[in-house]
């Protein structure tokens, strides 16, 4: 994982896709979103990281948290609806043209 | 529901952890009651419900609400602010088309204040896992049947904000002073598991 950028990297509208990865200690990202592609529909301001404050680091560091929506049919294989989720910025990573190299 | 009651062993739990606290120096008795007393005091589903009764009747506030819902409900006197930190409000509202649902997948956040404290079935396993899948056929079982052609939309509150629905006006209320609105709304319809 790299440092976290404070600034805000994705905006309403980008497609996102959570990180397949599978830490050792606690995150609040949740396992069934991990590895899919969502769209951002908001930020939700900058919160500290809860997998830091999770391992008592003593200066947890602090990112944005966007709402991400998800397709049903993307997460199960099945289902029309949609399901939101909060996720830091660090869990997050940029899907195909949405990258912005002048940001990176 | 379930076999063996949880409650009691939590209960046991989170005494020990005080203990341990207190005996470390950290805190006493008289700190945790008081944060415990400050964070329930007052916390009820007649919150959100005047909330709700507000919106119907208030087109400017509706709109503040679903943008920045903390500032709204201080018209309304709410704030976020009960627990040790102020939370962020998310409010989703209802529509012809769309029907929107909270959970909490990784634990049981919940906007304690504006909703009183939570139902068991919202910290159940159950509920929390099933609800992102087949959320069509977890309402049905709490018996609000939606037609096939609404979009449901599930808000899993996985950070800092916390998630409360705007149920529609029923019908036949035109008139209704804001305090007869407010007596339709049920902790259920704020979360999403009924209608209003």
């Amino acid at each position: 994982m790299t440092m976290a950028d404070p600034a805000t990297r994705f905006a309403a509208g980008d497609r996102v896709r959570a990180l397949s990865v599978d830490p050792s200690h606690h995150t609040r990202l949740p396992r069934y979103v991990r590895g899919q592609v969502g769209e951002v529909l908001d930020v939700q301001g900058v919160w500290p990281l809860a997998d830091d404050r999770a391992q008592g680091r003593p200066d947890p560091r602090s990112e944005p948290v966007y709402t991400v929506r998800f397709a049903a049919h993307d997460l199960w294989g099945e289902g029309s609806h949609w399901v939101t989720v909060a996720l830091w910025q660090s869990y997050l990573e940029p899907v195909g043209t949405q990258e912005r190299p002048e940001e990176q | 529901m379930t076999a063996h009651h949880p409650t009691s062993h939590t209960a046991a739990r989170v005494r020990r952890l005080e203990e341990r606290l207190i005996a470390a120096g950290l805190t006493d008795d008289a700190e945790l009651d008081g944060i415990i007393t400050r964070f329930l005091a007052g916390a009820s589903p007649l919150n959100g419900a005047r909330i709700v009764a507000r919106a119907w009747v208030d087109d400017d506030f509706r709109a503040r609400l679903l943008t920045d819902a903390n500032s709204a409900i201080a018209d309304v006197g709410l704030s976020m602010r009960s627990g040790l930190q102020e939370q962020r409000l998310t409010v989703v509202a209802n529509t012809e088309t769309t029907h929107n649902v909270v959970v909490c997948t990784l634990c049981s956040c919940y906007p304690i204040g504006l909703l009183g404290p939570s139902p068991s079935w919202y910290k159940s396993e159950a509920y929390r896992s099933r609800v992102v899948r087949d959320p069509r056929g977890v309402l049905a079982e709490f018996g609000l049947h939606l037609p096939e052609e609404t979009t449901i939309v599930v808000h899993d509150a996985s950070a800092e904000s916390r998630y409360m629905v705007l149920p529609r006006r029923p019908a036949g209320t035109d008139g209704r002073t804001e305090d007869e609105l407010a007596a339709l709304v049920s902790r259920e319809g704020l979360i999403g598991t009924a209608l209003v």
